[in-house]
């Protein structure tokens, strides 16, 4: 099953990468989402491995992921190498000089587990969306907000040389 | 002297150890022996129950931990996450205070009668949290392997309770989930719900010991709600002599669906929709605990009352039985 989560957000991807390349602050804005940590010595890139838990009713589900697509300010992409099966993504997409679109994409699903399996995707969707869309929402915030600080800082700074 | 506090035993890691695994005391092995030798070759009595005794044993599968299959496990998680989301609404907290490597002894108190919704709740919140391929062991009473039907549970790593499967399992460098409560604490009246009651089963403590692995203290709150659970029945066991037949202590007696009065539990039950609520406490380091050469009682009396604390705390977040 795919799930999505989708937003605008009033920042430049590279702005918006920051936040998602890194998975310390990812973590932090990443909504029931109790796990997203670098497993290894490699911190970013393709082949970096991150243990991922999400919290879907009664259990935490996910397991050791790896990353396959790395293009800073546009993909990131990862597969499950153990635990439940599992394909996400960060995609970005400039929509103006300082508009982003941002989207986290996550289809998963446990091969071979039947009509139950099928039943159980399509029970905990709406959890598992809803977890998405507020990760994003919060990702909005905390970027926005990041830039707000970042722009009065630069303002400051100005209004200090002018004087 | 107080005992040390959790939050001590905590204190420290990556202990490399064995779980521990109910071990039958001397002075029960002998008892048995004293029954073999009133059962006499000449009391017919005596000969029916070794017969069934003989007929059960054959049935026990031996110590194979190959049995335990990832693959069967990961596909029947989605059935073991309906049921536990939707039947019994669970809540699993603390699964990170589990070691992430290295054998380790999981010790909960049990409940449900034949019908163990804590145990189902915990094989899918543990194999959920780390993956399948984390070997995951159960010691269960050799009655359960035997019954027809539920051989499947070997595939989950169920196997027999005894010293050498345990031994085995925590060698292997697995995660073992014992009850040393086992028959006696699973069949507990439905109003000693919250009670953590091991009988005085010690053999856990030698087990974590001899392997010198860690303890960790898995407690479970509800699974006695999901049916009227009357009495242990053991003056009935006794006098049909199933503690010399088949290590049965109990002879239960509930009110529980379909059957309505349920003696015995053998077929089992339907259970309740009762709110269950699985905590794991932090692991127990015996030997950084209690130096060098830990005293079995006291180390039992730790556990026990830590676990018994715990299960207070989980039993006043309850206002409704059932409900939760």
């Amino acid at each position: 099953m795919r799930v999505c989560g989708q937003i605008d957000v009033a920042a430049p991807p590279e702005l918006v990468w920051r936040h998602i390349a890194d998975a310390e602050r990812a973590a932090a804005f990443l909504q029931g989402i109790t796990r997203w940590e670098v497993v290894g010595d490699q911190r970013e890139g393709v082949g970096t491995r991150l243990r991922m838990l999400m919290r879907v009713g009664s259990a935490e589900i996910g397991g050791l992921v790896e990353v396959v697509e790395w293009d800073p300010g546009r993909d990131f992409a990862w597969v499950s190498v153990l635990g439940i099966d599992q394909r996400g993504r960060w995609r970005l997409r400039a929509r103006s000089e300082r508009r982003t679109h941002v989207e986290l994409r996550l289809s998963y699903g446990v091969a071979g587990a039947g009509l139950f399996g099928w039943l159980a995707e399509r029970i905990g969707g709406p959890t598992v969306r809803n977890h998405l869309q507020r990760s994003v929402r919060e990702l909005k915030r905390r970027v926005e907000h990041e830039q707000l600080v970042e722009q009065a800082a630069a303002r400051r700074r100005e209004r200090a040389r002018v004087a | 002297m107080e005992p040390p506090s959790t939050a001590e035993a905590a204190r420290g890691n990556g202990h490399a150890g064995d779980a521990p695994i109910a071990r039958p005391a001397p002075e029960q092995a002998e008892s048995q022996q004293r029954g073999e030798r009133r059962g006499g070759a000449g009391n017919p009595l005596g000969r029916i129950a070794r017969a069934l005794t003989s007929a059960v044993s054959s049935r026990i599968p031996p110590a194979d931990l190959d049995e335990r299959d990832p693959d069967y496990i990961r596909e029947s998680l989605p059935r073991l996450w309906l049921l536990a989301s939707l039947w019994f609404r669970a809540e699993v907290r603390g699964l990170e205070n589990v070691p992430e490597t290295g054998p380790v002894l999981l010790v909960g108190n049990h409940s449900g009668g034949n019908v163990t919704p804590d145990t189902s709740v915990f094989t899918l919140a543990f194999s959920a949290y780390f993956g399948v391929e984390r070997a995951f062991y159960q010691l269960a009473h050799n009655l359960v392997l035997s019954m027809p039907g539920l051989a499947l549970l070997r595939k989950y790593g169920t196997v027999a309770a005894s010293p050498q499967n345990a031994e085995k399992a925590l060698r292997s460098g697995a995660a073992l989930l014992v009850y040393p409560g086992g028959d006696w604490e699973v069949h507990r009246p439905s109003w000693e719900r919250h009670r953590v009651d091991f009988a005085g089963r010690r053999g856990f403590v030698r087990l974590a010991l001899d392997q010198d692995v860690p303890i960790v203290p898995v407690v479970s709150a509800g699974g006695q709600e999901t049916a009227l659970f009357l009495s242990r029945g053991d003056g009935l066991a006794r006098a049909l002599r199933l503690d010399r037949m088949f290590r049965l202590k109990v002879l239960p007696i509930s009110l529980a669906l379909p059957w309505g009065l349920n003696v015995g539990d053998m077929l089992g039950h339907f259970p309740l929709p009762a709110k269950i609520v699985v905590e794991v406490l932090p692991p127990i380091y015996l030997r950084e605990v209690f130096g060098a050469e830990p005293d079995v009682d006291e180390v039992y009396e730790y556990v026990t009352a830590t676990m018994q604390d715990a299960l207070d705390a989980l039993a006043t977040e309850r206002r409704l039985p059932v409900l939760g």
